[in-house]
């Protein structure tokens, strides 16, 4: 077809450029301000998050003062509160959970990045992650009616006989066969962040060149040299981020631990008796708050949770970021 | 202006009629004192350029001379980027594109650009071309479809698309794609056309189509294009620019540069004793 | 003398090597375990939830309420409720969501702002979500003087948000330059080519963020303990307490009863189908788009 309009019908009459230009440029400012507004308001949910809670329990920590975090004294009758059994209940389920979870994470990133035939890697992958997709109350579910049953008929009875009487630690394992208890909440716990870190690990695994592995290889080194003193070295950084963001998710987890844990407000040694968290008590507690000073200590808890985890996840994050610029992304 | 600079035929006329080489016609687009700069790095250095209308001028160069720079400020697609800034002047048909008072909008409409690779959007066939000039007119559907079918016609894609234009252009091979963008360049009915070596991610049949192409457009359009294949240049244009480390070390007739360049950097460019 | 030598050598490295074999052998099956231990839980729950909850599905649980200590009955305004709050959540969260990443990939990509604000909004994804639920009791419930429906799904919607910015900013990023210049050098504004092209270029990309963000909230208590609270009858005020699935389960669960108890593993069994349905089908659609994409 020759029948093409000449050039000088470029940008023909019905068209007004400096019109059009001024619509656009007034758009695009309608809309920068829009997303950037969106973004700023991220910012300040976090803050407003903090703040609120911080507001909320301010009666709380005006009345207890420092008190509140080493008194185990939870009265709702005489209204005295402190957090200190909440608080250790929160950090030893945690430290259970972590002390399973990172060296089975481990085992798990070494197996799908070094070990597996490449076939199986995304399959098992997958159902690894979907450990981490299973909502928290099933696993609440499934630890209350399957889990302690099981532990109070089989594994409680053991620790107790086999390690209740050691000198030091057998203060640890000595206990009623509840079943219950801050050791199968960390257990619960363990399995629920395992995916998180293994995940994390497994995707800092492969960003490891891989001529630094192979000439590693070339030079006769077994698969697991190569894993723990090229892989886990050069990655370092990056898989303690990773233990730290399963652990912001351990100290935060809520409907797990508090099916298996026990609510009790007593401070005891022993991992196989009942105690409690600062989700739990958040949980269990909070709509039968009957005073100012109650709900007022069950926001203060909350703020120390927020300010905990938020700690551990910037550290957790901080990491991470660091490995992210040694690869110069 | 550095010594290699003062070899080329004489720069910079204050009338906007004279011609620089002998024989060539009216300078469409003419880059004067052009530098460019990356934050504190001067990548392009007092580049003074001609881009004769409807011919095809061709920059050629080795990796990192600065073409792709030079080309992208005739449309000032860099100005996107925070830490990018030109300075001196591009004149099209006179006027100065890098003032900030010329609309952007207005430079676009007139000076299209082709990417190396193709980048159809994620839309029909008939949407993609459409898009562009949805923006600048309204038009009724019969009237837009005869654009359409225009646009299609000038980029030799009409008979291959005709029976698709509602299916996505994203089922297109790779320089059917190609020849979409510079459907949807032409739809807009420009006056210059930047092809930032547009056939480099292009198998050789494909890239024979497009040089045809190119040969058929500048009948119309004022044709810029950057390569990185000589013997593309020398097949297809009339004019070639020479560049090396941001400076332009020889510019003039096709035949010319390749057949008796000036610089001994060129001949050796030419003769592939580096590049 | 090649035989002393040789043998020498055969009794020293041999011995490091073989000990060295040894430890790999161990180091590989103990990683082996670990996967074996990892896979073995997610089986026993999995198979746990199926058995449970299979023997608890019965039509009522889709046709009547949630019943009175001790009776039977059904899940049907918790079924309810968990989808209304849900989509209202997700209707929330999504846009702002997709605009603060927006902001993120397109407007702010490598500055201090933009970094900061990645950085708590990675914060945010990963916090308690109980501290999200108590953030919205302390503005919304306080100020309305009630539980409500309402304040459950703004409390899903910060779950929700983190999740979209993230991937939206993701997903925008991975969009190449090249389409964005070639949308610019037309003339077509910032806002028309983000909206109308990279939106595009993107969408199986931000919508997988969303459905991400939707199965996330699906088995999420504990922002809905203080915010929607609960309610055993069939309610559609959003202004009211407002029942939902997993707070049925906490309490069900938490109870005496066995008819509630068989409740709780219905109500467990379809979230679980729910998400793992919702995750499958995820997959797929992002798959899909891809292959059609290459």
């Amino acid at each position: 077809m020759n029948s093409v309009a000449p050039i000088a019908a470029a940008n023909a009459p019905s068209v007004d450029l400096a019109s059009v230009a001024a619509r656009d440029a007034f758009v695009d400012r309608l809309f920068r301000a829009i997303f950037a507004g969106a973004g700023w308001f991220v910012l300040i949910a976090l803050i407003a998050t903090a703040v609120s809670m911080l507001w909320g329990g301010r009666e709380a920590f005006s009345t207890f003062g420092w008190h509140f975090l080493v008194d185990s004294d939870w009265d709702a009758v005489n209204k005295k509160f402190g957090a200190l059994v909440p608080i250790y209940g929160t950090l030893v389920t945690a430290l259970i959970a972590m002390l399973i979870a990172v060296p089975v994470s481990f085992g798990i990133a070494l197996f799908l990045t070094e070990v597996a035939p490449n076939w199986m890697r995304g399959p098992v992958a997958s159902a690894i992650e979907l450990l981490a997709g299973i909502p928290s109350i099933i696993y609440g579910m499934w630890g209350l009616f399957v889990f302690v049953p099981f532990m109070s008929a089989h594994i409680v009875p053991w620790l107790n006989a086999h390690l209740g009487h050691w000198p030091v630690i057998g203060a640890l394992f000595t206990g009623p066969p509840l079943g219950i208890g801050m050791l199968t909440a960390g257990i619960v716990l363990a399995i629920m962040v395992i995916p998180f870190i293994s995940s994390v690990m497994r995707d800092v695994f492969l960003t490891v060149p891989s001529r630094l592995k192979e000439s590693a290889y070339a030079l006769g080194s077994t698969t697991w040299e190569v894993a723990w003193d090229v892989v886990l070295p050069y990655t370092r950084t990056a898989v303690i981020g990773g233990v730290f963001l399963g652990l912001g998710r351990a100290l935060g987890e809520t409907m797990a631990v508090t099916f298996v844990l026990g609510n009790a407000h007593q401070l005891t040694a022993s991992l196989l008796m009942p105690g409690n968290s600062i989700a739990a008590t958040l949980a269990n507690e909070f709509t039968e708050a009957d005073s100012d000073i109650y709900r007022s200590s069950l926001i203060a808890l909350g703020f120390l949770l927020f300010v905990v985890t938020f700690i551990v996840l910037a550290i957790a994050k901080w990491m991470l970021m660091r490995l992210a610029k040694r690869q110069g992304d | 202006m550095t010594e290699m600079q003062s070899v080329m035929t004489s720069p910079a006329p204050t009338a906007a009629g004279t011609t620089t080489l002998a024989g060539m016609p009216e300078p469409k687009l003419r880059a004067r004192g052009l530098d460019f700069f990356y934050a504190d790095y001067r990548a392009l250095k007092s580049i003074n350029m001609d881009v004769a209308e409807k011919r095809v001028t061709a920059i050629i160069g080795p990796s990192g001379c600065g073409k792709s720079t030079l080309l992208r400020i005739f449309n000032r697609i860099y100005s996107i980027y925070p830490k990018l800034r030109a300075e001196g002047e591009v004149l099209l048909d006179g006027e100065n594109v890098l003032d900030p008072r010329y609309p952007l909008n207005r430079l676009r409409s007139k000076v299209g650009m082709v990417f190396q690779k193709p980048v159809p959007f994620p839309m029909s066939i008939y949407d993609n071309i459409a898009y562009g000039i949805k923006h600048y007119e309204k038009l009724s559907r019969a009237e837009m479809d005869v654009r359409v079918e225009q646009a299609l016609t000038q980029a030799a894609l009409w008979t291959e698309a005709k029976d698709k234009l509602k299916q996505s252009a994203l089922g297109l091979s790779g320089g059917q794609q190609q020849r979409l963008c510079i459907a949807r360049a032409v739809a807009l009915k420009p006056e210059v056309i930047l092809f930032d070596e547009p056939t480099s991610a292009l198998d050789p049949i494909a890239t024979g189509k497009i040089e045809q192409l190119v040969e058929e457009l500048k009948n119309q359009y004022t044709i810029a294009i950057v390569t990185h294949n000589m013997q593309q240049a020398s097949r297809i244009s009339d004019y070639t620019a020479f560049m090396y480390l941001g400076e332009l070390i020889e510019f003039g007739e096709t035949t010319m540069i390749f057949e008796n360049p000036k610089q001994k950097m060129t001949e050796d460019y030419i003769t592939g004793r580096y590049g | 003398m090649a035989s002393v030598l040789s043998s020498k050598a055969n009794t020293l490295s041999d011995k490091l090597y073989r000990r060295r074999r040894i430890k790999n052998a161990i180091a590989l099956t103990l990683a082996l375990a670990a996967t074996a231990f990892g896979l073995f839980w997610l089986v026993w729950i999995l198979w746990t939830a199926l058995i449970n909850g299979l023997a608890a599905i019965n039509w009522a649980l889709f046709s009547q309420m949630t019943p009175a200590p001790g009776s039977d009955g059904g899940l049907l305004n918790a079924f309810f409720g968990s989808l209304v709050m849900s989509f209202l959540a997700i209707l929330i969260g999504a846009p702002i969501g997709i605009a603060a990443g927006t902001y993120l990939a397109e407007y702010a990509k490598k500055n201090a702002i933009g970094e900061t604000i990645r950085f708590i909004n990675d914060i945010l994804l990963s916090a308690p979500s109980i501290v999200l639920g108590l953030f919205i009791y302390t503005i919304v419930v306080r100020s309305m003087g009630h539980f409500s429906g309402l304040a459950g799904a703004l409390a899903l919607a910060m779950i929700v948000i983190p999740v979209v910015v993230r991937t939206t900013d993701e997903m925008l990023q991975l969009v190449p330059s090249t389409m964005r210049e070639a949308a610019l050098s037309l003339g077509i504004p910032q806002w028309k080519m983000t909206l109308q092209v990279l939106y595009r270029a993107a969408s199986s990309g931000i919508l997988t963020g969303i459905l991400l963000a939707l199965a996330r909230i699906s088995g999420e208590t504990a922002p809905l303990l203080f915010t929607a609270l609960n309610n055993q009858y069939w309610s559609t005020d959003m202004t009211q307490p407002m029942a939902s699935v997993p707070v049925v389960i906490f309490q069900y669960a938490m109870s005496p009863y066995d008819s509630w108890h068989s409740l709780a593993w219905a109500g467990a069994f379809m979230v679980t189908l729910f998400v793992l349905l919702l995750s499958l089908f995820t997959r797929a659609v992002l798959l899909r788009k891809r292959i059609s994409n290459d």
